[in-house]
């Protein structure tokens, strides 16, 4: 593993930085010492790791616009972290930056039950929401599969997604408020207590902005009424074409379903052999499709997805006949990432979506793209909205696979834009997809982009080189694509 | 005409950012009476109407921005599904294009979501003339900054719509409405608690002491919650939904001024003495009458919202709510960003 070389005159820009610290915040919230910095070194993409120049760790907001008055008046860059669960790098440190850990930000402020909504700090889990609020009969709907330990700010810098976004919608779709840092020391309200805000929708551009804009320091989220049932269906298919048409029958019967996952051969079988749910074995694509509403909601669409599955074909079936087998359905498709973990030394997550009608291309290309690299790749599918989650199998200490599994993921995003889809359904861009965004977007919209971020940060503080690549480096990328596509990010650390 | 439509109006924007010539856009026209000024040459997009891509099993929509509500409407019905944010349109004319930018959502708003809640792409021309896309066709997508959804309320100030693309959902089998003699308190009390509570509710609106309620859903969970609800079914239900989201209602005749306070759902009963009727599980409040500027920004504050002169009045004070500082210095960088040379409906949002 190497970490990026350190830019001359480290030691007195962490001494500056870190006294300039040091003056304004309590001791124990400022770490230098290289085993402090240590658990700061990457988010869940761990491959991409670095040291930074100091981790400052507020535990007010006064304090945090401290941290950001100490940038400014010493132009350091800052990267904001939640839990550190980001799969794209996001939350990657800079050799020359603050680490910004917003993890004593961990309080729910208040729970208005009559108006629906919660208002917590940002380092609050997304399961501590639903937990605080159960006994109300409400929940917070957007679920990412690490909402044990993701953060409600993480979750607003990622646009997080999960498993019911189809019918519950995003994270932009479940906030109303936050209140912010700018770099320029501003506290700004973005969105409002009412269902709208005067002015431009800044709420929507700060959700999922990934750190670029401003410091969140507390979000006001939706809470939803808790379904009184849920239910799921888990049909297996002997081709993953009659399983995609399934979903598009679903969905054309008029129903939208509470969640609509896929799992590949492949995944079943890691995720068998981990979790033992008695998953079909035998079929080359298994679906759940769960419904959830009122009791007699459910018992209708129950019905109706019972009679397209049969009608589309499916060779096994079954309807959960209680709360103890609707999770164990469920159980192997939540527990994908770590089954995979199990199989391989190593796994590489992709984050495309594309439209459905594609997905079956979509597939066939992976599956040959496998046996071009030599790598085997195990694809679950947010199927109801187009989300592909594939997952490059991998052994980082067999020299070059790495440098091959990132060639392979990047050749799987490049396809989903060339069906119309997009390079990050809900893992953001991070580092980690940089270079892909100069094949969707074209040098005018990046510009676009660079000036929104200029709008809200003028001094290009905020976890700069993130998420918009500068056109230069899309002049690099788009050389190399031409060179035969070879290492789309030849100046970031790799195995 | 179409093939040349986006090159062409890309090429008079240049033209106007060159000379720093203010352009209207202007759709239908239909929401001539909304916003604050209407300044410059007006850019008629209109013609550039019609659906790009229709996927009903995707649920997702693509259609060029002057393409008429009513089009778009007719063609998702067909297939069994909605726009479900209700776009008000204000006339036949009205214009998908209009309805983003005016960021208007109708009756179903607080229970599916308001328009920018549907926007899934948008391409744009903005004031220095470059044909950008932001967004795409899918579902999930978070790819670059959340530009498409900028677009919306943004009364076309940052770019010129020229096509959007929508989620779209299957329309519900069942509606009913059920109508409660309730005065404002006891209704703003009742409808935030059925809000919170799995019932199928799809709109609320109050006026002089009756409430109306929709439900809308599968038709065994209509009829359950009808029976749990009770009140007094009303036969002419879908007429009098569209007649709000049209504003055709009596309460919304003549020329007097029209107040919309948006403001917390939960909110008291504000008193500002001309008769209101509230909407959005008492999140919108709309207010029939001349009041001053200043009472009704107050009033609207104390609410936790903010308050917009809808509809006729006096508009020089200015028709939005003023901006806290730090937003307005954003709001003004944001609009540099995408517009220069400010020529795009500039001072339709009031300082934009």
């Amino acid at each position: 593993m190497n970490a990026t070389a350190k830019p001359a005159g480290n030691h007195e820009r962490r001494a500056e930085v870190s006294s300039a610290l040091a003056r304004r915040l309590p001791a124990h919230a400022v770490l230098t010492a290289r085993e402090d910095l240590f658990p700061y070194e990457c988010d869940g993409l761990s491959a991409y790791r670095q040291t930074p120049l100091v981790a400052a760790l507020p535990g007010t907001v006064e304090e945090a616009a401290e941290v950001l008055r100490v940038a400014r008046e010493t132009g350091t860059p800052v990267v904001a972290r939640g839990s550190g669960t980001g799969l794209s790098g996001g939350a990657l440190p800079l050799a020359d930056g603050i680490l910004l850990s917003m993890g004593k930000f961990n309080r729910i402020l208040a729970i208005d039950p009559l108006a629906r909504v919660a208002r917590v700090q940002p380092g609050v889990r997304n399961v501590q929401i639903t937990e605080a609020v159960a006994p109300l009969g409400l929940y917070y709907a957007p679920d990412p599969s690490s909402q044990i330990a993701c953060s409600i700010g993480g979750n607003v810098a990622e646009n997080a997604g999960g498993v019911h976004c189809l019918k519950y919608g995003l994270t932009v779709h479940n906030i109303q408020k936050v209140a912010a840092l700018s770099i320029e020391g501003d506290a700004l309200e973005l969105g409002a207590d009412a269902l709208d805000a005067p002015g431009y929708d800044l709420l929507a551009l700060m959700t999922g902005s990934e750190g670029l804009l401003a410091l969140l320091t507390e979000v006001t989220v939706k809470l939803l009424p808790k379904p009184q049932v849920a239910q799921v269906v888990m049909a297996s298919f002997t081709n993953v074409e009659a399983a995609v048409d399934a979903v598009a029958k679903v969905i054309g019967a008029g129903i939208v379903p509470a969640g609509l996952e896929m799992m590949d051969k492949m995944a079943t079988a890691a995720v068998e052999d981990y979790v033992h749910a008695g998953y079909d074995l035998e079929a080359e694509a298994i679906l759940l499709c769960e419904s959830d509403g009122t009791p007699e909601e459910v018992a209708e669409e129950i019905a109706k997805i019972t009679e397209v599955m049969r009608e589309a074909g499916c060779t096994r079936f079954a309807v959960s006949g209680s709360e103890a087998e609707r999770l164990k359905f469920w159980s192997g498709r939540k527990a994908a990432f770590p089954a995979v973990g199990r199989i391989s030394p190593d796994y590489y997550c992709i984050d495309g979506s594309i439209p459905r009608g594609a997905l079956a291309k979509v597939l066939r290309r992976i599956a040959e793209l496998s046996k071009h690299y030599g790598l085997r790749c195990a694809n679950v599918f947010h199927a109801g909205d187009g989300n592909l989650h594939p997952l490059i199998l991998y052994d980082a200490n067999v020299p070059g696979e790495f440098e091959r599994t990132e060639e392979y993921a990047g050749n799987i995003l490049e396809l989903c834009i060339e069906v119309g889809g997009t390079i990050t359904g809900e893992h953001g861009v991070g580092v980690e997809k940089i270079g892909q965004m100069c094949a969707q977007f074209n040098p005018a919209e990046l510009a676009q982009f660079h000036a929104v971020k200029a709008a809200f940060d003028p001094p290009g503080l905020l976890n700069p080189g993130k998420a918009v690549p500068t056109l230069n480096r899309c002049a690099e990328y788009g050389a190399m694509r031409v060179q035969g596509g070879r290492l789309p990010h030849p100046d970031l650390p790799r195995f | 005409m179409a093939d040349h439509f986006i090159p062409d109006l890309a090429d008079r924007v240049k033209d106007h950012a060159a000379r720093k010539a203010a352009l209207r856009i202007r759709g239908g026209g239909t929401k001539d009476f909304h916003g604050a000024r209407l300044e410059g040459e007006t850019l008629d997009v209109a013609g550039y109407a019609g659906i790009v891509a229709y996927e009903p099993r995707e649920l997702v929509l693509t259609v060029k921005a002057g393409t008429r509500i009513a089009d778009i409407e007719r063609a998702l019905a067909a297939e069994g599904q909605m726009l479900a944010f209700e776009p008000p349109g204000f006339g036949e004319a009205a214009t998908i294009g209009g309805t983003v930018a005016c960021n208007l959502s109708g009756p179903r708003r607080p229970f599916a979501g308001a328009v920018r809640d549907f926007v899934l792409g948008t391409r744009i021309v903005n004031g220095k003339g470059e044909d950008l896309s932001f967004g795409g066709r899918v579902i999930k997508n978070v790819a670059g900054y959340d530009v498409s959804r900028l677009m919306a309320g943004a009364f076309g100030t940052l770019g010129v719509l020229t096509e959007i693309s929508f989620k779209v959902l299957p329309r519900p089998p069942a509606e009913a409405t059920l109508a409660f003699e309730m005065d404002e308190a006891g209704m703003i009390e009742s409808v935030n608690r059925w809000s919170g509570q799995p019932l199928p509710l799809s709109a609320t609106s109050w006026e002089a002491g009756v409430l109306r309620l929709r439900l809308t859903g599968a038709s065994s969970a209509v009829a359950a919650a009808r029976a749990k609800l009770g009140g007094t079914e009303i036969p002419d239900g879908t007429a009098y939904w569209d007649g709000l989201r049209e504003q055709r209602l009596a309460f919304f005749a003549g020329e007097g001024p029209l107040w919309r306070l948006s403001v917390a759902q939960t909110a008291a009963p504000i008193a500002l003495g001309p008769p209101q009727l509230i909407e959005w599980g008492g999140g919108l409040r709309w207010v029939r009458g001349a009041i001053e500027a200043a009472r009704a920004r107050e009033a609207a504050e104390k609410a936790r919202g903010h308050a917009t002169l809808f509809r006729g009045g006096d508009r020089a004070a200015g028709v939005f709510h003023p901006l806290a500082p730090a937003l307005a210095k954003i709001h003004r960088r944001l609009k540099d960003a995408f517009d220069p040379a400010g020529i795009l409906n500039p001072g339709r949002m009031d300082n934009f």
